[in-house]
């Protein structure tokens, strides 16, 4: 059915995360096919890491986790952004194409409000990209 | 798990850099909360302090306009008169770390790491660096100041061509347009940009080489320690954030007074209130335009934009006026730069008090008090540079930049003023003082004033609208402790906040109290950016060359 699933992950908040997670696993499962984690970061010295290469680092041991947690395979891309705040989804539309996936399995906030002054990542990917896209609510 | 768990796209190695190992985690102290339907990632108590104060500041300024207005304006005055010295001397220490560094092995050390690669092509980097640091002044300040310093000034006692009764007296007007357009480069050639560099460089080497957050604090980590994390570190902040509020806001406003003159005299637009809040809303509405489409497709490309018009404006005013004093002009203005910046470089043993302290201290404060927003913009797009690279296009290129510029507009209007006692320009500068009115007095004695005054108009406006995204950008940064990707709100609400303040400052009079409040924040951050000069050398020790 599918290819390889992509799925975007914001390192800071990963329990926020869990359900997108766990859906994401089941489909891999599923499927049998690989999970891509995506982050996206600045070059700027962050939360997760003093440089991009640390960054990478920090994604690479989260999808090791992940893929000894669900039993999957697992693979991970960081990004690099001069401004990951507005760039997200430009990043996260060409990282589908990059590496190649067929699926997009993220997690999204419940609409409000904010949404109609600017539209949530999850909305974004799901209208532009070419690949199927499950956004999973949070709660 | 697979074999096959690999990371990507990361760019080159960044090689060998000596990062500062501190206990602190980037966005610890930050506040994460949903305020409705708007998600905030703030620090706390930068964004507290900051926001309460500036809010608090503008109501108070309003309420009682009457006595805070000379209250500011004195201790404007207080400052830059009888710590002219303190502010020229150390103008001075500024430039001389700079040479420093460019002579010296420090100069090749890379930003970001021994292999960091440049994110930035040169023109775009450029083109960003000088939109942000100066567009806006050379379009106010490219005609008024060289007339101004060579009929009235005299700066370090160089007479003027002028007689008390206006007559021209002709074997002053060597010395006094030579001087003229020497003071005028002064100001804007290499001090301004050293003290830009000296910010820069400062947070650029302690974010990318040293891996501490991008906020003024992270420069003081070799001085204060780990307190940079505490209340020393949460004071420099917040001043930075008040000095880039204050500055940005206040040249809204006063942007707003000088597009609407321009409006007025080419189109007949009547100069009014509603007029000009209708300019900072427009202004501020394309810059929040500009802020939601982030660094890469806001403000570098209205920088580049910019850049482009500029410079086809520059090359019209060479070609239409005398072009022939213009071009031999650079080269003597430059020989009289390089002459005169010793003199003018004197902090003590000078009459000169009005060109020293009303001028020259004067903008070394404002320079100063906008050097954290327009430092740390640099900074951030400048990884990937060496040391020596930085400084030198930070430092030298602008300078020269500037002098083509004022050597065009500054030596177009003088041969104007000085050949014709009925230009423009002369109306504008010497009979009757309206500085906001001396580019389009200039251009108007050239061909096609109608459409160069227009595109001098537009050239404003969207140099506003680049400070004001890229000042968004920064305050945004420095409230969120360093994050740079903390929710888009935020930075829509300091770039609307921006436009408030001004709008509430203009309609109640009070952008003078704000100028001189923002000038005032000078005093402070030299001393502020001294210890950043040594931060600097102590951080370039450690690292790789």
């Amino acid at each position: 059915m599918f290819r390889k699933i992509m799925m975007p992950i914001d390192l800071g908040h990963t329990e926020k995360l869990e359900k997108a997670r766990r859906t994401g696993a089941d489909l891999a499962k599923q499927y049998h096919v690989p999970i891509c984690y995506v982050a996206v970061t600045a070059a700027t010295p962050g939360a997760l890491g003093h440089n991009p290469e640390e960054f990478a680092a920090a994604l690479d041991a989260f999808a090791k986790s992940e893929a000894a947690r669900f039993n999957i395979a697992a693979e991970c891309k960081a990004i690099v952004s001069h401004d990951p705040t507005i760039d997200l989804d430009s990043a996260l539309l060409s990282a589908v194409n990059e590496v190649g996936a067929d699926l997009v399995v993220m997690a999204s906030h419940i609409p409000n409000i904010a949404d109609h002054l600017w539209p949530s990542n999850g909305g974004t990917i799901a209208s532009r990209s070419a690949a199927s896209v499950f956004v999973v609510r949070s709660n | 798990m697979s074999e096959d768990s690999t990371s990507t796209g990361i760019p080159g190695p960044d090689g060998a850099a000596n990062v500062i190992e501190t206990d602190y985690q980037i966005g610890q102290d930050n506040i994460e909360t949903q305020l409705g339907p708007f998600g905030l990632d703030i620090h706390n108590p930068v964004f507290l302090v900051s926001g309460l104060t500036i809010v608090a500041f503008v109501f108070l300024t309003l309420a009682f306009q009457s006595d805070v207005g000379p209250l500011f304006d004195a201790l404007r005055k207080w400052l830059t008169g009888s710590l002219d010295w303190f502010f020229i001397v150390s103008g001075n220490i500024f430039v001389l770390v700079c040479l420093i560094l460019i002579v010296t092995p420090f100069g090749n050390v890379r930003i970001g790491g021994k292999d960091a690669i440049p994110d930035y092509s040169y023109f775009g980097w450029f083109a960003m660096l000088f939109a942000a640091g100066m567009g806006i002044g050379l379009m106010f300040f490219g005609v008024l100041e060289p007339v101004y310093h060579m009929a009235f000034s005299a700066p370090v006692g160089v007479p003027s061509p002028f007689d008390a009764d206006g007559n021209l007296i002709e074997e002053n007007v060597a010395a006094a347009k030579a001087m003229g357009m020497a003071a005028t480069i002064f100001h804007w050639g290499l001090h301004p940009w050293a003290i830009y560099a000296v910010v820069a460089l400062a947070l650029a080497l302690f974010s990318f080489n040293k891996g501490l957050p991008l906020t003024m604090r992270s420069v003081f980590y070799p001085i204060f320690g780990e307190r940079t994390w505490g209340w020393p570190g949460h004071i420099v902040d917040t001043l930075a954030v008040f000095a880039t509020l204050f500055g940005l806001a206040t040249s809204l406003g006063f942007g707003a007074q000088q597009a609407n003159a321009g409006l007025e005299f080419v189109f007949g637009i009547p100069v009014s209130d509603t007029a000009q809040v209708v300019l900072i809303i427009a202004i501020t509405a394309v810059a929040l335009i500009s802020v939601l489409r982030g660094l890469d497709g806001g403000v570098k490309v209205l920088s580049e934009i910019n850049m482009m018009i500029a410079a086809l404006l520059l090359l019209f005013v060479i070609i239409a006026g005398p072009t022939g004093t213009v071009i031999s002009g650079f080269f003597s203005n430059l020989a009289s730069y390089a002459r005169e910046i010793i003199p003018l470089s004197m902090p003590f043993g000078r009459d000169d008090d009005g060109f020293r302290q009303g001028w020259t201290s004067f903008y070394w404060a404002w320079w100063i008090s906008w050097s954290p927003f327009v430092g740390m913009f640099i900074a951030r797009v400048s990884r990937g540079r060496t040391v020596r690279e930085f400084v030198i296009c930070v430092l030298i290129i602008p300078t020269i930049v500037s002098v083509i510029w004022m050597t065009a507009f500054g030596g177009t209007a003088i041969e104007q003023v000085l050949t014709n006692p009925d230009s423009q320009v002369h109306q504008y500068v010497i009979a009757s003082y309206s500085p906001e009115l001396s580019l389009f007095g200039m251009l108007a004695d050239l061909p096609m004033a109608s459409l160069t005054s227009f595109v001098a108009i537009i050239l404003v406006i969207v140099f506003f609208v680049t400070s004001s995204d890229s000042g968004s950008l920064v305050i945004d940064t420095i409230t969120a402790g360093g994050k740079v990707d903390a929710p888009v709100s935020q930075r829509v609400f300091w770039c609307t906040f921006e436009g408030l303040v001004a709008i509430a400052l203009l309609l109640g009079g009070g952008l003078g109290a704000l100028q001189a409040m923002a000038v005032s924040t000078g005093f402070p951050f030299t001393i502020v950016l001294l210890l950043a000069c040594y931060a600097i050398l102590k951080g370039l020790a450690d690292e790789p060359r």
